[in-house]
Parts: C-alpha cells; structure tokens; sequence
C-alpha cells in the first residue's frame, strides 16, 4: 500500500494511496459535514456539503467522490465553502416542508443536526412549499417526501446490501422524487423486502416506522458495516456497542 | 362622532378580539358581538398527514391548553385504532389532566383575575395586573404561582423533558411514571391543597362587594355541557356527555361519540370561532355553556369529599335547586374544580399499580373515523378525524371550549355594557368590566381560531343606523 503525502488547511498529512479524501480529512479529526455520505454505502457526491476547495486552482470539489492524491492542497473551511454550505442547507429546507417540531426525527434528524451545527437559524429563500404526499401503504414503514432530502441513501442500500432495488429516483432536478418500483405504491411493492434498511439509512424523518409519534423515531447504521464485514471479510464484530448509528 | 382612544396592552387576556356593541332605538346596547379576526388554516394543514402524529401536532398549533389537545387528540387516535389503552395509561392520562386543571385554573385565577377581585374592579388599570397583585398582597401572588407551579410540574413529571408533550399517543402514553416522580407529587401535594383552600375563602370572603357585577356578569339562562361519569358524577377525561337546561332538567346523556346527532355547528360571518348550538332548540336558542361552571352544574355529584362539600355551598347560588346562571360563578367553579383535581391526584398516586412499565398498546388502523372527547380547562375539546386505511388524514375537525361559548360570551358582554354603559360614550371602566366578562370563561381565542398573532381587543359602540358612535382600541 503506497503512501501519498497532501497537505490539509496548511498541515502536512499523509495517507494511503486510493483512499478518499473525506476519510482522510476526518482521520485529521476534522469536522467536513455530510449527508448523502454514508460510510459503507458507494459515495455519490450528490449533496455537496462535503465540498473543499483546491488551493492551486480554488476548484471545489466533493471530498466524498475525490481520491486524496499526492501533493495536493485543500482547504475544508474556507470562507467561501462555510457561505455555500449554509446556503445548500437553506436550500434543501425551502425545497420541501421540514416542519422540525413535529417531525418523527426531531432531535436526532442529520440535516437538522448539520443546521444547528452552521448555525443556521433562517431560511433567506422562499420556501417551495410544495403539495407532497405521504405513502403509508407499506405495513410497517411510511415516506414522507416532504421530509426527504434525494441524498439517495435509500436507493444505494436497498440496491447493493439488500438486493431488491425497489427505491429509484423519478423526474428532474426539484421535482425529482423517490418512488418504490415503478412508482407505485410502496404497499404494494413485488421487490421490496420490507427488511427496512432503507429507513434505517434515511438521514431524515422521510422514511420512518409506521407509527412513530413526534420525536420517536431511532435509527441505527450499525448493521451496514456488520453485514458488509461478513460479506467480504467473514467476521462477524459490532463494532460501537450496537448503539445509535451516526455515519 | 367618532373617538378613537389608545389605552394600556391587554396583558391579561390569552388572545385578543374585537367587540361591536350594537345600541337599540332606547339607546341602550341591545347586541353585542366577539368577532375573531384572524384564521390559521390549522385542520386543513393537518390533512395528508398520519392520525399517529396529530398529539404532537396539536400540542405545537395550540400553545395555551397542549395536554388538552394532546389527550383528545390520542383518544381519537385510540378510536381509531379501535382498541383499549392499558388501564394504567388511562390513570397516567388522567393524572396528566388534572395536574393541566389546576395549574391552567390557578393562572385565571391568581393571575387573571385576583387583581380585579382583590384589587378592584375600577382599581389603577396600571397597577391592576399580577405584579400589582405582587405588590399588595405579596403572600397571595406567591401562593398563586405556586399553585401552577405544582400543576406544571405533575405534566412535567409525566410528559419529560419537553414543554408540549406529545407523551400520550395513539394506544396509550409513552413513558411509564417512575417512583421518584410520584413520590415528588406526593410530597408537594399538602401545599397546594392549603393553596386552594385560602383562594377559596379570598372568593368567598369577596362575594359581598361584588352584589352589582354577580347580577350583570353574565347571568341568565342557558343549556350547559359537558362529561359526566357513568354514573352522573364530576368528569374530566372520558365517561357520558351531558346536556343540562336551565331547570335543571337533563336533556342529553350519550355516549361520546354521538355528539355530532345533538351538536351542531353555526358559521357566523362576523367570527371565525365556529359557534356550536343544541341542536333540538335550533340556532341561537341551543346556546349553551361549556366549562367549570357547566360542569358543576351537570354533574349530579363531584366523587371527593372536599369538593362535594364545596359542591353543596356552591349550588346555593342557583335559585331553587337550579343550576348556577351566574357566569361570575365560573370564578367559584374552577376553584371548586382545583380542589377536585388535588383530591383525585391524592387518592391517584396511592395506587400501586401506577408505575409499572405496560403502557402502550400497539395496533394498525381498524376504524376509518375516530372521535375522541375530553375536558380541557375551559371547556369540552372534541376531535374527529376521518383516516384512510393507511392512516392518513383526510378530514379534521375540532370543537373547541372557546367557540362552545362563543354566545355566551356575547350574552354575558351585551348585559354589561347594557348595565354600565350609559349614552353614547365607552368608558374607560367599562372596558375593564368587559374584559372581566370576557375572563369569565377563560377563553382561548388563538387557540379556538387557530391564530398565530395577536388581536387587538377593540371595543366598538354602533347605533341602529350603523354609526360608529364610539371605539376604544387596546393593542
Ligand atoms: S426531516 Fe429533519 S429537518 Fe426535516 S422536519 Fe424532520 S427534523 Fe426537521
Ligand atoms: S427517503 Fe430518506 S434516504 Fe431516501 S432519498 Fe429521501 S432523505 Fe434520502
Ligand atoms: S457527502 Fe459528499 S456530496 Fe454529499
């Protein structure tokens, strides 16, 4: 494994060939914000929170999708990158209808925790407020797409851990929507499993236990990194104790 | 000639309206009407949603009684889910809703109303609030807050960390009580039972200056509603619904859930507070009263010792053997009621099987429609929600204590201005008793019109031609 040497806001740190950049800023013990990002699902890039900014060219760039290469130089949180970041955020809440008092996620949501963190406390946009439905067809599990983000987690996990790939993504840009076989209703669904690895993954209330109640809703990552362990590795660990997953 | 006088904020009353006073050809007021001015569309927002998420959303739209839209909001839910909650819920529920009782009854009383009863009526308007009260009679200010205090902390108790507890849910409660809490309950208990016994005799001991505004406050005859339990006696959560007409005789005593055969619902152009009537006797006639005042007046007994005993004395304001028409009674009536809610918390907490940890039931949607009906502090809350077969709302109505009465609060303004307006002016004092009148029934108006802002109370005279002949607004 060869090692590459890069420097990171001004420090000289190395790793190893191949590995991303967003692993490598956090091994630093540096706080990049993520949320289409989980760690054992294929990196997409798609929310762009996790960007940094070249310093030879000021190109921005996802950290999540990017292979740290030697001699390179990134900044995490550059002035410009915390501005874009506050406004990706402000986006994603005027796209739908995040009333976060009421939500099933409330206190444990990722795109609320990421807010609080930037310390967005305002939306400066108009809101979207578009009409969107909730499908509670499935027996245990309902979406709400007012609460989703298109980080697309559901889609990656449903196809390449679980197999079924009953989530796909349906229509363009804002109007893009997360549907379950060709778009219909969840309930009704040949491919799905109902194993609710989807929901476990959701980094918002979208997708959440049919009857939750304001605030309930608790999700756990950990068995993403246990199953793939077993399945390339052939070891069985917990890794955190089996607590709440984050990441 | 109009006149257009800005006076001190409204700071004791939990909403603001506008009021028309309308004067007769003997230039006396002959009407007198609440309008509500500002709307949230709140049960439309609610539609599309599921039945399992309205206790928290309820809680959040209504920030003046949450727990009473949160029990009625998870009894509708067990309706429609057609099952029965752990028995120990419903005492957890319960318990919930007395501790709501007494500290939303302290708050009319010592902070709403003690300044006019103790201070004066006519009393420096300046002075004339909680920290005027503070100032004069610094022991029953204090007994006050802290009789809140312990009905707070009993929701606290049970609720958790959060202030708007969307603790009780569909098919029971979501925390168990634990035996510190109850022991904490237990241990606060005696100061508020003395609490209540000196607000009585302050009400009591008062009533002599109060002959004039006992008569003009509101007094005369109506229909009254509320819960009752199986066997007619004092309800706060679940049991009969019972209608009472002025004699006393019982008109209604049904089950719950069909309100919708005897309650219909009146739209007036002038409010969006819905205006509920009786509907045998036809709209206006079917006005009726909701509230501590109806609720003593319905029930056949309280169940508590103390209560009952205060129940007796109190019956002695209704002429022979009718109920009290009195709204100034509503005063005597919540403190009546306090004293109810500490007895039944007392004889509560000493149940053993209080604590234990089965307080939820789980089921899917069994019912298409679900109705769910309790006593919220002013009044009788009802909520109906109709889901589909996932649970999703498609309709939601609400009853509020506030619209159930809405006329009688517009009786109750329409006799005193007629007693203490004289010509064509509103005078200062006027505004105050009116306010006092209105403070009768403890009204929740942002909550019963769903308003997120605030309305001014703004006082207007008019006279048979349409003429503004007088206007007083307090912002
Ligand atoms: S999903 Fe998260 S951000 Fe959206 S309403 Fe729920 S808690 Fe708030
Ligand atoms: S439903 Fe959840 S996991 Fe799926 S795209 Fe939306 S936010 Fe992401
Ligand atoms: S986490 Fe990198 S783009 Fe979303």
């Amino acid at each position: 494994m060869a090692v590459i040497t890069m420097t990171i806001n001004d420090e000289l740190v190395s790793g190893v060939e191949g590995q991303s950049l967003l692993s490598l800023i956090r091994e630093q013990g540096i706080e990049l914000p993520t949320l289409c990002h989980l760690e054992g699902l294929e990196a997409r890039g798609g929310c762009r929170l996790c960007l940094v900014e070249m310093q030879s060219t000021q190109r921005l760039l996802p950290a999540c999708t990017t292979t740290a290469q030697e001699g390179m130089s990134i900044q995490t949180h550059s002035e410009r990158l915390v501005r874009y970041r506050r406004m990706i955020l402000e986006l994603l809440f005027a796209e739908r209808n995040h009333v976060c008092a009421v939500c099933v996620m409330n206190g444990r949501c990722e795109l609320q925790d990421e807010a609080a963190k930037i310390g967005m406390d305002h939306v400066r946009y108009d809101y979207l407020v578009p009409e969107l439905p909730m499908d509670a067809t499935h027996d245990k599990f309902a979406i709400d797409h007012n609460r989703c983000i298109l980080c697309t987690r559901c889609v990656s996990v449903c196809d390449s851990v679980e197999g079924a790939h009953t989530w796909d993504v349906m229509g363009r840009g804002v109007n893009s929507r997360v549907i379950t076989d060709l778009n219909q209703p969840w309930g009704s669904s040949r491919s799905c499993t109902s194993c609710g690895k989807c929901v476990q993954v959701c980094p918002t209330g979208a997708l959440a236990n049919k009857g939750s109640t304001v605030a309930e809703m608790v999700k756990r990552h950990d068995f993403l990194q246990w199953i793939l362990d077993g399945r390339e590795k052939k070891q069985w660990v917990m890794h955190n104790g089996g607590s709440e997953g984050r990441r | 000639m109009t006149r257009t006088v800005v006076i001190d904020p409204v700071t004791r009353i939990e909403g603001h309206a506008k009021i028309s006073l309308y004067l007769g050809d003997d230039g006396k007021v002959a009407d007198a009407r609440f309008h509500v001015v500002e709307f949230r569309g709140f049960e439309k927002f609610c539609v599309g949603r599921t039945f399992w998420e309205m206790p928290g959303i309820t809680a959040r739209v209504c920030g003046i009684c949450p727990v009473s839209h949160i029990l009625a909001s998870a009894k509708a839910g067990d309706d429609v889910l057609g099952i029965r909650i752990p028995p120990r819920a419903e005492k957890l529920r319960r318990l919930m809703n007395w501790g709501q009782l007494v500290q939303s009854h302290a708050l009319s009383f010592f902070h709403l109303s003690a300044p006019d009863l103790l201070l004066g009526m006519d009393s420096d308007p300046a002075k004339r609030n909680i920290m005027g009260l503070i100032q004069a009679r610094p022991n029953i200010a204090r007994s006050g807050i802290r009789l809140r205090e312990f009905g707070q902390k009993v929701i606290r108790l049970l609720g958790g960390r959060s202030v708007h507890p969307a603790w009780a849910v569909p098919g029971g409660v979501r925390e168990p009580l634990t035996a510190e809490a109850r022991s904490q309950i237990k241990r606060l208990l005696p100061e508020a039972f003395d609490i209540a016994e000196l607000a009585l005799d302050l009400l009591k001991d008062s009533y002599d200056q109060f002959n004039d505004e006992i008569h003009n406050y509101g007094d005369f005859p109506s229909l009254y509603m509320g819960l009752v339990t199986a066997d007619g006696g004092l309800e706060h959560y679940d049991g009969m619904l019972r209608v009472v007409d002025a004699e006393g005789r019982i008109l209604q005593n049904a089950e719950t859930i069909t309100y919708r055969d005897f309650i219909g619902e009146a739209v007036e152009p002038w409010s969006y507070l819905k205006a509920p009537y009786y509907k045998p006797h036809g709209y206006p006639d079917g006005m009726y009263r909701v509230g501590p005042l109806a609720r003593l007046n319905i029930c056949d007994y309280a169940g508590t010792p103390r209560a009952d005993r205060e129940l007796r004395q109190f019956r002695r304001h209704g002429q022979r053997g009718k109920p009290v028409s009195g709204s100034f009674h509503y005063h005597y009536a919540r403190l009546i009621e306090i004293l109810f809610c500490l007895e039944k918390i007392e004889e509560t907490i000493e149940d053993e099987s209080l604590t234990g940890s089965h307080v939820r039931n789980y089921a899917e949607v069994n019912e298409r429609t679900g109705i769910g009906v309790s006593e919220a502090p002013r009044g009788t809350l009802f909520h109906e929600y109709k889901v589909d077969r996932q649970g999703i709302l498609q309709s939601v109505n609400m009853i509020i204590a506030t619209g159930q009465n809405n006329l009688a609060m517009n009786k109750t303004v329409q006799q005193i201005a007629r007693a203490y307006i004289d010509g064509e002016t509103i005078e200062e004092g006027v505004l105050n008793r009116i306010e006092h009148g209105i403070r009768l029934f403890d009204p929740c108006l942002s909550c019963s019109t769903h308003a997120v802002g605030q309305m001014p109370l703004h006082v207007q005279l008019i006279a048979p031609d349409g003429a503004i002949v007088d206007e007083r607004v307090r912002d």
